[in-house]
């Protein structure tokens, strides 16, 4: 059974389709990875997994669970943490705090979120010497390693990324996405939404291409990067 | 320091502007009103208690005072959270002006609750406090400065309290969540805290600082009527303004500034100028700092 799945999601803005029954999976240990361009329903399909929109049709299963029924600031603790377009963090608030707020749902003993904390710091090392700091004053790429690091304290069995890249210079871009995959590494499965295809392709193990609301291909991170249509749609190619 | 004590009141007041401000945008026009039924709280205790409004001789029963306090306390926090749930929840996501018009029916149904409650004259408050002027009997002054038991017992009660709420804020667990969903609720719920209950916890503290201000006005003027929410609710959200709406320090400052203003405009230019002078000085900050004094830049949520 997957460890997430999405079944025939509808989600509605008003009275605006978003979602138009989005289907997906993720296994456990995976990267995949959902593409597409601008407006075409990304952000939308995480935030109703996430339970921030909540779907008119559909399921959003979680082991036994069905998320859609899960009141919002219940998610997390079922073991799915967000990091969110825009990054989101609290930015009058300090960094050491913006953490402590990831952790907040959590209930097991100080002891287990002091070892949390150590993994933050050792992914982000910048984040440590910066813990005092209000978060708002971060630069762009340490804003997006707090809201990482944020929702890594959540000790979560999925973690949703919404654009990591966004507005980051190429070399912060690298740097982000290797910490994913270190992150993966040991264990964490990841969803990653990201406009940017070719560095999103080059990490996942899978991923789905979303158009206007429609998933309208699945296959291997590899067999996408090769595909003719997404090559020149999505990855700029002739 | 008459300033400096009614700047207290203000203060304590003002929080609970600001607070509620600060997490929901909303402009709580029904808090002054529940301040004013704070003092009738206080009233009905004080008289249940056999503390009628004849000068106290037989010296300051402080216990009766402190079960007023608490009453007080217990009936504003509890009042102002049902005024949360029943009026403003439902209309959460209205637009802005729905609840703003909601919250100004609250104040109606408060003042007419007041006006049944205690009648439309004023209502003497028992004068149960020393009357001692540390000034001239301990230091021999006898100039405009007097600093007497009253102000002592007010700024004994109000710093506290406050220096409490701050730090309520500041280090506890509920106080940061608090703060998360100031700033960005949504994801504040993305971390697991019930949104509601964080508002809800929100009016309840700004109904306790208004319910302890109530006993404090109470036996610092030893008077109170049915329309006192309107002056002290006005001049409250004006010290909140001044300090920067939705800013706690602000909110506690501007109520101080307010205060020892409007006791100087009134020693040096006359009773009749107190608002004036008081105003002025909001239109001022308005025009120069429209944030208040120590109001965010707004920018800084994006």
């Amino acid at each position: 059974m997957p460890l997430l799945e999405v079944q025939q999601v509808h989600t509605y803005y008003g009275n605006i389709q978003a979602l138009k029954g989005v289907s997906l999976k993720v296994e456990k240990g995976e990267i995949v990875t959902l593409i597409g361009s601008n407006g075409a329903g990304k952000t939308t399909t995480l935030r109703t997994i996430a339970g921030v929109l909540r779907p008119r049709k559909g399921t959003v299963r979680m082991g036994d669970r069905d998320l859609t029924k899960v009141p919002a600031n219940e998610i997390v603790r079922l073991g799915v943490a967000h990091s969110p377009e825009g990054r989101r963090i609290f930015s009058r608030m300090s960094v050491k705090e913006n953490l402590e707020m990831g952790a907040y749902a959590r209930t097991d003993p100080p002891a287990e979120l002091a070892k949390d904390f150590e993994r933050v710091y050792e992914l982000f090392p910048r984040l440590k010497e910066r813990l005092t700091q209000r978060a708002g004053t971060l630069s762009g790429g340490e804003q997006q390693m707090l809201a990482i690091g944020r929702a890594l304290m959540a000790r979560p069995t999925v973690l949703l990324l919404d654009e990591p890249s966004m507005g980051l210079a190429p070399v912060l871009v690298e740097l982000v996405f290797k910490t994913i995959q270190d992150i993966n590494a040991q264990g964490m499965t990841v969803l990653l939404v990201e406009q940017n295809a070719h560095m999103a392709l080059s990490i996942a193990h899978r991923g789905y291409v979303l158009q206007t609301g429609r998933i309208v291909l699945s296959d291997s991170a590899k067999n996408l990067a090769e595909n003719e249509m997404v090559r020149k749609a999505y990855l700029g190619e002739e | 320091m008459i300033g400096i004590t009614n700047g207290a009141f203000i203060a304590l007041i003002a929080l609970g502007y600001t607070l509620v401000y600060g997490i929901i945008e909303l402009i709580n026009f029904a808090h002054g009103d529940l301040f004013m039924l704070g003092t009738f709280v206080c009233l009905s205790t004080l008289t249940l208690l056999g503390f009628s409004t004849e000068v106290g001789t037989t010296g300051t029963p402080w216990f009766a005072l402190l079960l007023a306090m608490l009453a007080a306390m217990i009936f504003c926090g509890l009042l102002n959270v049902l005024a949360e749930r029943i009026a403003y929840r439902p209309l959460r996501r209205a637009p802005r002006l729905a609840p703003l018009i909601s919250a100004i029916g609250v104040s109606f149904i408060f003042v007419n609750i007041g006006l049944f409650w205690q009648g439309p004259t004023p209502r003497r408050f028992p004068d149960l406090l020393p009357q001692y002027d540390f000034m001239s009997q301990l230091f021999g002054f006898t100039t405009l400065i007097r600093f007497t038991f009253k102000d002592l017992f007010v700024l004994a009660l109000a710093i506290p309290l406050m220096l409490g709420l701050a730090w309520v804020i500041r280090s506890t667990r509920m106080g940061k969540a608090m703060r998360a969903v100031a700033q960005d609720s949504e994801m504040a719920q993305q971390m697991g805290i019930d949104v509601n209950r964080v508002i809800a916890f929100t009016f309840l503290l700004g109904g306790v600082l208004a319910g302890a201000a109530s006993l404090m006005y109470g036996l610092y003027n030893n008077n109170t009527v049915f329309t006192l929410g309107f002056t002290a609710g006005l001049k409250a959200f004006t010290a909140a303004v001044l300090g920067g709406i939705g800013n706690v320090n602000g909110a506690a400052l501007g109520g101080f500034v307010l205060g020892l203003l409007s006791a100087l405009t009134v020693t040096y230019a006359g009773g009749q100028w107190e608002n004036v002078g008081v105003f002025s000085l909001l239109v001022i900050i308005l025009v120069f700092k429209p944030t208040g004094l120590l109001g965010q830049e707004t920018g800084e949520k994006a």
